[in-house]
């Protein structure tokens, strides 16, 4: 009997697999100095901030827990927050599908050209990404006084009598922050469409002419769409990522905090408590509820996705 | 080189060799709608580029000419000289903003560069345990902007002491997943046989990163170098950064064009010279750019 057992054990040892590290040791060095910074300045700031936002933190004295207190907070206690709520909704559903779809036409339009006009149009169009600080000359632009070129041409034109407060007004600042961030929508995602549909493979097309695709939509829809998949993928990673991190822009050019907080976001109220009152205990649960949100749409739409593409 | 051949871009060449554009699919007539329309567009794309400079080039008296004209009548370069002066009257010198803002632009994307193609090496080329997770995390986390990040990781920069330092911009940088993801992307399409090969001639896996896989995906650093690069390039220093000698660059773009109406010719100059890099830089390696984000796909 206990030979058996014996030869049980040697053979287990026998086909046992080399030790972890020896099996994984090189993937591992790789992988060292990224991880350590991905854990340190990724990870780490969500983990952080899920603990943090069941506690009271000012960053002076240690954080005491307080439980759900943070999250009955936003939604019974806090209006401000709920206006932030509300316009990184509209923002995101407006900016995100309509960036989104903007830029997978007009890569698919440029692509309709040959080399030297579709280099051309791809940096006319990821312009605006590259000049980055620009987005200042909006508010010249769109300046409140008659001085600005948007109220003088329109005052010229007879169509307004007094110039009209763009910036300040909150009838209008919402839909000039919206027109900015499209402006600014043809990034990565743009870049990536572009680039795919010229690796598409050109057999399929042939194909399908004699198959009798009788137009361009038809290629789209038939042929071009399935086989983008991967790159639709990346383009709504990109856009969710920018939708939901609408703030920034909005504050350099309606100012903080907006007119009744007419373009105020959640990453701006993050900033707000965060960065001004040192509230970082309800900061993180705003935070929390604002990655939870993004997680809830990034899921939604690589179902959707994966399914049109399929 | 030995890549060129697998490469999509060329590879479609070949075959456009043979390939006659079906006539039936395409009509003269929309495509001429197209161009109209994709021109109407780029004017709206460029048009505040376009006031940036023309603005830059306007005297005085047309900045505040009523009603305001978008084209200059007497281009000048007085703007450049008030820039210049203004930043010569400020109490940091110019050269100082100008050298934080180059320091950590250089020295983060190259740093960024070694990290994110490190990592990616691994994820696309060796087998290891938890890769298909990691790979996944990775995916997560580039829904994690930096700007959803800030609060906690200032609390975490805070803690570690590096508030007013140039790391305090460049690390959080080398943290992002977008980059190791690109380039995991790119190297994926390196054949394994070449791989192979260099194991049996006796080539390590760090002579085969640096020598072999590295000189391959040329194209997916250059495009991660612009990506980073501009990023960089872009930023105050902001929330981690309250010495005013640390600061970056555009920061003198804030203070001038803070300054109202009066300043807003100064402020396009200061503008003007600020994007001249990161578009001068895409112009140049345009074309690797596109071959990299071809592969950029989530499969």
């Amino acid at each position: 009997m206990s030979a058996v057992q014996l030869d049980v054990k040697t053979a287990r040892k026998v086909r046992r697999r080399p030790s972890f590290l020896k099996e994984n040791g090189p993937a591992l060095v790789f992988l060292a100095p990224f991880s350590l910074f991905f854990f340190v300045f990724t990870i780490l700031p969500i983990l952080t901030s899920i603990f943090f936002s069941f506690t009271y933190f000012n960053m002076l004295e240690a954080p005491r827990f307080i439980g759900f207190t943070n999250y009955i907070r936003m939604f019974f206690d806090d209006d401000v927050f709920l206006i932030a709520l509300k316009n990184t909704l509209i923002f995101a559903f407006i900016t995100g599908p309509l960036g989104y779809i903007l830029s997978f036409l007009f890569a698919w339009l440029i692509n309709e050209f040959r080399r030297g006009v579709r280099s051309l149009l791809t940096l006319i169009f990821y312009s605006p990404v590259l000049a980055g600080n620009v987005y200042f000359i909006w508010v010249f632009m769109f300046s409140g006084d008659a001085y600005g070129l948007i109220n003088s041409t329109l005052i010229k034109l007879n169509l307004i009598k007094e110039p009209i407060q763009w910036l300040t007004d909150p009838k209008y600042n919402f839909t000039v922050v919206t027109l900015v961030i499209l402006w600014l929508s043809m990034g990565a995602g743009f870049l990536a469409f572009v680039a795919g549909l010229q690796s598409l493979d050109r057999s399929l097309f042939e194909a399908g002419t004699i198959d009798g695709i009788r137009n361009r939509f038809q290629e789209l829809w038939y042929i071009t769409l399935p086989q983008m998949g991967p790159q639709l993928l990346f383009g709504a990673v990109m856009s969710i990522a920018g939708a939901f991190a609408v703030g920034y822009e909005s504050m350099s050019i309606t100012g903080f905090p907006s007119t009744d907080y007419s373009t105020h976001t959640l990453v701006l109220h993050i900033l707000d408590f965060g960065n001004m009152r040192f509230e970082m205990g309800y900061a993180s649960a705003v935070a929390v509820f604002l990655f939870a949100l993004m997680l809830l749409a990034w899921w939604i739409v690589s179902k959707t996705l994966s399914k049109l593409t399929d | 080189m030995i890549h060129s051949a697998e490469t999509p871009a060329l590879g479609r060449k070949k075959r456009l060799g043979r390939y006659k554009k079906p006539s039936l699919s395409r009509s003269k007539g929309g495509t001429a709608v197209i161009f109209i329309f994709l021109m109407m567009v780029s004017i709206f794309m460029v048009g505040p580029m376009a006031y940036t400079i023309i603005q830059s080039l306007k005297p005085i008296n047309e900045i505040f000419l009523y009603p305001p004209r978008f084209f200059v009548q007497h281009p000048t370069l007085d703007n450049f000289t008030m820039m210049i002066q203004l930043v010569q009257d400020m109490w940091v010198p110019f050269e100082r903003y100008l050298f934080n803002s180059m320091f950590v632009a250089v020295a983060g994307t190259g740093l960024y560069i070694m990290v994110a193609s490190m990592a990616a090496y691994p994820l696309s080329k060796l087998k290891f345990r938890y890769a298909a997770l990691y790979y996944q995390i990775i995916v997560w986390a580039i829904l994690f902007r930096p700007e959803v990040t800030r609060i906690p990781q200032y609390v975490i920069i805070a803690k570690l002491g590096l508030i007013n330092t140039y790391l305090s911009i460049i690390l959080p940088v080398l943290a992002t997943s977008f980059g190791v993801f690109l380039m995991r992307q790119f190297m994926i399409t390196v054949p394994d046989e070449i791989i192979e090969a260099a194991k049996i001639d006796g080539v390590g896996h760090y002579a085969m990163f640096a020598k072999i896989i590295m000189p391959m995906v040329k194209p997916a650093w250059l495009t991660l170098i612009i990506f980073t690069f501009q990023q960089l390039w872009n930023t105050t220093g902001g929330q981690y950064i309250y010495d005013e000698t640390m600061k970056m660059l555009p920061t003198v773009l804030q203070q001038i064009s803070s300054g109202g109406i009066a300043r807003s010719g100064a402020g396009a100059a200061v503008a003007l010279i600020l994007m001249i890099p990161p578009i001068a830089v895409f112009i140049i390696s345009q074309s690797s750019v596109m071959e990299t984000m071809a592969q950029s796909g989530i499969k």
